[in-house]
């Protein structure tokens, strides 16, 4: 693939919002569409969700994360939607340029009429909820351990306590359960279940995992690797109850505690931030304090359903392209303005026609030959006079100016080129 | 012998908690589901649970080492633990295809175990 300078609409990430909003500007219009990925293959997050449970609102089917994921990319790149993959946008500037390190073209710099950023999310770690102990090796997130077991084949460990009862938690209890491991324990500070009912019912209940509320995780022990989690009832300030301590052996301790939207580009850019929601601010059609730039997903707010984040991504999608081909409509909207007869040049030599809708455009001009009285200087089209000046004379060695108007707009608007003539009254 | 069961539907993500009337091998009736798939789901869980399994198989020559794999349909809830062992003798070689089968007829249960993606040959 050769890649192009400038693109109709660019789009950071390929999860179900980013490849929604490539399909959608596509269907839109737009011409030139690429999405960005980090990863070495398209679909995001979803190609380790490999349990059921998307597609019911889109597709009303109950599949698989990968196969609701390989539809949009099939869809995306029947439509003529470009790719690079093995590549982080590492800026995206006001004016809307992205600066990126690919594997396969080095540090790329693509312009871009619109964006999408669809960067996702990533998971709340350990030092960010600040649990005491030793740190051995065997903390991980549930994210990260089911991008292990799922896509690249690996067991973190034998025996496992899950700390949260989020939808990863639960389904990477019962994911590695089907693996063989022991899941010892999933504990919820909340008094109340974090993700969905029925992954509850299918994930922990039907393999007989036990949940704890109003627990959690007290110390970590372990020199090298995780031994033992030391656990503990919490009242409902979270302040630890006295005499209820646990000592959980196991080797492996997973995270399920949370997300947060992935917005270092969004902040560098100077995309405004809710501090509510941890996104972007967004209007209907999805785009941000910063003109043309779009965001969908799970970087604007975190959804517990793939569906809507496809159905946010195509809002995006479809605002993008409409931003795009209106800047498109304007760069086409150069016409050059030609020295005609007895013109040695003008500035400017090419003007955005558009300008004149609502602003005037003075053009700069010297004559070739004197012409020592009365003359004429006018504009024109090829065929229609727009507008013309009398001056008292003209001399080579003294600057003659011009002006179009708010007026001349209609006309101007149907002209593909313009031309200054000078000649005797 | 009239009795009450608590369950909850996971036919969507809503998760509704039913209250199942049931007298023997009758339900009499159903309570609090929002949407009729809610009536389906208690028959079907009281008399014949049944539960889609979604796990991987190996891939030889893959771009992973692994293909996502699931049952095309829902199976029996104690055959589960059977059909994994199944999945996990299986090895197949790349390329795979978007819904490839990769075990007809599992077990007998006149389900098929497809693959959630494509994985293209190294
Ligand atoms: C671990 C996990 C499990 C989930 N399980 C379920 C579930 O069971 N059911 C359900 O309905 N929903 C689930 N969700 C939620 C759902 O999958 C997500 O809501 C959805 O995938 C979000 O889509 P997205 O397009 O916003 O982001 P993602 O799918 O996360 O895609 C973002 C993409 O952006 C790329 N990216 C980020 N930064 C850059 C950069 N600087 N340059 C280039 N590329 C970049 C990332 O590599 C990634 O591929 C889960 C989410 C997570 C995190
Ligand atoms: S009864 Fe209907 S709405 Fe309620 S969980 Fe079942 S399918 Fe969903």
């Amino acid at each position: 693939m050769l890649l192009k300078n400038t693109y109709d609409v660019v789009i950071i990430g390929s999860g179900p919002g980013g490849l929604a909003a490539a399909v959608e500007a596509k269907k839109e219009g737009a011409q030139d569409v690429l999405v960005i990925e980090r990863d070495v293959e398209l679909g995001g997050i979803l190609l380790q969700c490999i349990h059921n449970g998307f597609g019911l609102e889109i597709f009303n089917e109950d599949l698989p994360g990968p196969s609701y994921a390989q539809r949009y990319i099939d869809e995306s790149l029947a439509l003529g939607v470009e790719t690079l993959l093995d590549t982080i946008v590492l800026e995206v500037t006001p004016g809307r340029k992205i600066y990126a390190s690919s594997k396969k073209y080095g540090f790329v710099e693509i312009n871009a009429r619109a964006i999408v950023l669809a960067m996702g999310c990533r998971e709340r770690t350990r030092a960010m909820i600040r649990i005491p102990g030793m740190r051995p090796a065997g903390v991980f997130t549930a994210g990260t351990a089911q991008r292990f077991v799922n896509v690249e084949g690996i067991m973190p460990g034998n025996k496992f306590v899950i700390l949260g009862s989020g939808d990863i938690g639960m389904i990477m209890a019962r994911r590695l359960t089907f693996e063989g491991a022991k899941v010892e324990r999933v504990l919820e500070i909340l008094p109340y279940l974090s993700g969905l009912t029925r992954n509850y019912v299918q994930c922990l209940q039907d393999f007989d995992i036990p949940l704890q509320f109003q627990h959690t995780v007290k110390f970590i022990h372990g020199k090298k690797r995780v031994e033992a989690v030391e656990i503990a009832a919490v009242d409902e300030n979270w302040n630890f109850i006295p005499g209820t301590e646990e000592l959980i052996p196991c080797d492996t301790l997973l995270l399920s505690v949370g997300l947060i939207p992935e917005n270092e580009l969004s902040r560098k850019v100077g995309v405004e931030l809710d501090p509510i929601t941890g996104g972007p601010y967004v209007d209907e059609s999805r785009q941000t304090n910063v003109p043309g730039i779009f965001a969908a997903g799970n970087v604007v707010h975190v959804y517990d359903l793939a569906d809507w984040v496809t159905l946010a991504g195509y809002e995006a999608g479809k605002g993008a392209a409409k931003f795009a081909m209106a800047l498109r409509a304007k760069e086409t909207a150069h016409i050059p303005v030609n020295a005609g007869k007895n013109v040695h040049h003008v500035v400017p030599q090419s003007i955005n026609k558009y300008v004149l809708e609502q602003d005037e455009i003075e053009l700069q001009l010297r004559v070739l030959k004197p012409i020592e009285d009365r003359s004429v200087i006018e504009v024109h089209d090829g065929n229609h006079q727009i507008v013309r000046r009398v001056v008292r004379y003209v001399r080579p060695g003294e600057m003659n100016t011009i002006k179009l108007k708010p007026r001349h707009f209609a006309d101007v608007e149907k002209a593909s080129s313009l031309t200054v003539d000078v000649s005797p009254r | 012998m009239v009795e009450k069961r608590k369950l909850i539907c996971i036919s969507c993500p809503v998760g509704c908690e039913l209250t199942v009337t049931l007298d023997g091998d009758n339900i009499l009736e159903v309570e609090d589901n929002a949407c009729k798939l809610g009536l389906d789901y208690a028959q079907q869980e009281i008399f014949d649970p049944k539960r889609m399994v979604a796990t991987s198989v190996k891939v030889k020559n893959g771009f992973h080492p692994l293909v996502p794999v699931y049952t095309e349909h829902p199976i029996p809830k104690p055959m589960i633990k059977d059909v994994l062992a199944e999945v996990r003798k299986v090895e197949i070689e790349a390329p795979v295809d978007f819904n490839q089968i990769v075990i007809e007829n599992v077990l007998d249960t006149g389900v098929n175990i497809i693959a959630s993606r494509n994985m293209p040959k190294v």
